[in-house]
């Protein structure tokens, strides 16, 4: 095959020639694909270490060319803690789904934040439990049908939703919490962008930074791709406000 | 030869340092030691223990249920280790924290005013070194002089301002102890 | 270096940060606290590593990923802090990257108490996480004895890319003993063809326990196998004490091993020919010596701190050629040697044990000692 003239998509130098084994329509693949970008960009693929979670993303190493662990559900703060403190010139994220983040690992992750961990987080939010085959998750919203809440998730017994980027944003040692959303190319956009400025966070050593991606599971929902992508617009975006939850004033001031 | 040694009291009447210094009287002079505290909840103002063993080859036990030597700062330990003396042995009693006398004769009791005494020296603090002091004139294996190089070596230079008064009550002690018939 | 009366948790955390300890995360739990309190001071004046943890968890997995770096790394904890690091440990094995974790041990199960205790043996030892994988679990007896064998540990978890664990008894940790430290050992970056550092002029590295694929985990287990039966052969350590002439022998570990010695020494003013094997690795354990004693002594007493768990290893060693006896104490008491002493009496009136479980007669006893 002749090489195309007018290429204008490719793989990115951060990703390995790895098939993806996401469901069609995930937005995991998305998810990486912007990691990978603003690793490229920033010219961090060597010095990078990325922790995987457990969950649909506990292959993430599998895409990604840096090197790469992977951690026990819920701990991958605690692992990246751990990789970051003995080798602090080193880029380390966690990648990280909300049952992974917001259930299990939620000590993990809050006191990774509170001691200001120079680590970057990518939280993948799409409010249920993926890997297990879509049962209820800390982020499931009110309501909503899993196969742990067959008649939809009733606060009563089973409790609200948890809003992490809200969340950590109150605490000291972060430089950095946002929440973006997948669901068209606009916000991918700024997806893209606000992970860029967690990189640059973490490298200038400005504290914790986390990224919160609203993110779409069609094949646990039920749905096609596009209408997961229209419930995550119609359904996610207003239970998780998109925003700038903490922004150290270091980090306004630089411009990419 | 094998020496084991409990010394109790109430805790910050310095029985931790009192066993400590004991500990490195006889490391310094080429001996085989252990010290042990009793710890837990209780070390916060309750009753506090430590046991000694001095040896002179590998120490099995760090803990002995019948020690031939004892020291009683206060009195809930000479009621608990009166009883636990192994024949033969000898109590040395702070008498000025007990109110009764002793009730084994196959032992030898030694009444040392430790606090008085301490208080005659100026410092009230130095009670545990009184009895250390009592106690050696039952401990042939170490010598005055080898407890108070222990403690010119081991103080913290913060300290060192305080030896001649530990000297001195070491010595108070001894004589003390030593002027009681056996 | 002259000696120094050093307590044993302190001491614990010095030989480590000499052995070239870059990295410490740890919780507190009473009966090792001096260990993260030491550190805390120690590891940060000379620029390296240390993290109070949120929890066991995190300082487990923390662990789990300086281990990963190739950095010399542990933790240390006791029996509940150490229960919730059992998924960490799995992990580590799994992954085959070398860690240290230290257990001072204390009373239990449960909350427990504070009170030294050996009853994380068979967790130690036998169990603990999830899945296949063995552990090396050196036990000391003395302050000294905990020093060479902190050194020992990150050799030996480096050589074999293994846990090591090192289990005491919380007397240890809270003994001073004259002991004598090593020297500084230099930190070197042992540049491990494993580790995750970053991919900088090489390939990238994964590490990870999954082997998603069972026949690839089959062949990840039976590697781990192999190099277990390589520390099996190379790296089993015990003390002999009398035991030339003995003719029954006390097998006894860490604390519960120093007790037994003075009753073995009382016995021998008494004229009982007993001896005492003291396992310095309780993993890899010293069957094959306790196999060539079985061959010619009369029996065996194994003493612990716990409720008969070594007891097994020695039984298992033994294969029913004698008798095996065991007395022990539980829940945070420790022995004093009279009482090992008047079991050694028992034995050597001819007092074996033999219709039954000797945990069984050693409990029926215990019951009737304690209810008078």
């Amino acid at each position: 095959m002749n090489a195309p003239t007018n290429l204008v998509y490719e793989r990115p130098e951060g990703f390995t020639d790895t098939p993806t084994h996401y469901c069609p329509g995930c937005t995991h693949g998305v998810a990486h694909r912007l990691i990978a970008e603003v690793l490229e960009e920033m010219e961090l693929i060597p010095k990078t270490i990325g922790v995987a979670p457990v969950g649909c993303s506990v292959f993430a190493y599998n895409y990604f060319d840096t090197d790469f662990v992977e951690a026990p559900h819920g701990r991958a703060p605690a692992m990246a803690t751990g990789i970051k403190r003995v080798l602090p010139d080193r880029i380390v994220f966690t990648y990280q789904g909300d049952g992974d983040l917001a259930s299990i690992g939620m000590g993990e992750i809050v006191h990774a934040a509170a001691r200001g961990e120079n680590i970057t987080v990518i939280f993948i939010n799409n409010a249920n439990y993926g890997m297990t085959g879509g049962q209820m998750a800390p982020t499931t919203l009110p309501g909503m049908k899993t196969t742990s809440s067959p008649n939809g998730r009733d606060v009563e017994t089973q409790g609200y939703p948890i809003r992490m980027a809200e969340m950590l944003s109150t605490l000291e040692g972060v430089g950095y919490c946002v929440r973006r959303s997948l669901h068209d190319p606009k916000n991918i956009r700024l997806a893209k962008k606000a992970i860029r400025m967690a990189f640059e966070t973490q490298a200038r050593g400005l504290g914790f930074s986390m990224v919160e991606l609203l993110s779409t599971c069609p094949t646990n929902w039920g749905m096609t791709p596009v209408a997961s992508l229209k419930f995550v617009e119609e359904h996610m975006v207003p239970a998780y406000p998109l925003g700038d939850y903490k922004v150290s004033d270091a980090i306004k001031q630089v411009k990419i | 030869m094998q020496k084991e040694i409990i010394i109790a009291g109430f805790g910050g009447q310095g029985v931790l340092f009192a066993g400590q210094v004991l500990a490195y009287a006889a490391m310094d002079t080429g001996k085989i030691v252990t010290w042990i505290p009793s710890y837990g909840p209780e070390m916060r103002g309750g009753t506090a223990n430590c046991t000694v063993v001095i040896a002179d080859e590998e120490i099995g036990s760090p803990l002995v249920k019948h020690p031939p030597l004892a020291i009683a700062l206060n009195l809930p330990s000479l009621d608990k280790y009166e009883g636990l003396l192994a024949p033969g042995g000898t109590l040395i009693v702070n008498q000025s924290m007990v109110d009764r006398g002793a009730k084994r004769t196959d032992i030898h009791v030694i009444f040392v005013p430790c606090n008085e005494i301490a208080e005659e020296i100026g410092d009230k603090k130095l009670l545990n070194m009184v009895a250390v002091g009592a106690l050696l004139t039952a401990l042939p294996e170490l010598t005055l002089k080898d407890v108070e190089k222990a403690l010119e070596a081991h103080l913290p230079e913060r300290h060192k301002h305080l030896l001649p008064k530990n000297y001195e009550a070491l010595k108070r002690g001894y004589e003390t102890a030593q002027k009681i018939p056996a | 270096m002259p000696k120094e009366l050093w307590k044993g948790n302190e001491a614990i955390a010095e030989a480590a940060v000499r052995a070239g300890l870059q990295a410490y995360f740890g919780y507190p739990i009473t009966p090792q606290t001096e260990i993260l309190e030491y550190l805390s001071r120690r590891m940060p004046e000379l620029g390296r590593a240390f993290v109070q943890a949120e929890s066991e968890l995190g300082a487990i997995n923390m662990v789990y990923g300086a281990a990963c770096t190739g950095a010399r790394v542990m933790s240390t904890s006791s029996s509940p802090g150490v229960s919730l690091m059992m998924e960490g440990l799995s992990y580590i094995a799994g992954t085959e990257v070398p860690a240290v974790l230290v257990n001072v041990m204390r009373g239990g199960p449960g909350l427990g108490n504070i009170a030294p205790a050996q009853s994380d043996y068979n967790q130690a030892v036998h169990g603990g996480g999830h899945g296949d994988y063995p552990r090396i679990v050196l036990a000391p007896s003395s302050v000294q004895e905990a020093i060479d064998l902190m050194g020992l540990s990150f050799d030996l978890a480096e050589k074999y890319r293994m846990i090591c664990m090192v289990i005491l008894d919380g007397s240890i940790g809270q003994m001073m003993e004259p002991a004598e430290m090593p020297e500084m050992k230099p930190i070197v970056d042992r540049n491990f063809d494993w580790a995750t550092n970053g991919a900088i002029n090489r390939e990238r590295r994964i590490l990870s326990s999954i082997y998603i694929d069972p026949p690839a985990e089959e062949v990840a287990n039976l590697r781990l196998g192999k190099r277990w039966r390589e520390v099996q052969a190379n790296e089993v350590r015990y003390k002999e004490y009398y035991l030339d002439d003995a003719e029954f022998v006390i097998v006894g570990f860490g604390t519960a091993g120093r007790v037994a010695l003075s009753a073995v020494r009382a016995a021998r003013t008494e004229g009982i020919k007993v001896g005492l094997l003291r396992p310095i690795t309780v993993s890899p354990y010293p069957y094959q010596v306790i196999d060539q004693l079985a061959g010619r002594v009369s029996g065996f007493l194994v003493t612990e701190m716990n409720m008969g768990q070594m007891f097994d290893d020695v039984r298992l060693a033994v294969r029913g050629r004698v008798p095996v006896e065991f007395y022990g104490r539980t829940g945070g008491v420790v022995p004093f040697p009279d009482e090992i002493l008047a079991e050694i009496r028992r034995i050597a009136a001819g007092q074996w044990t033999t219709d039954r479980d000797p945990r069984d007669a050693w409990q029926a006893r215990m019951v009737s000692v304690l209810e008078r």
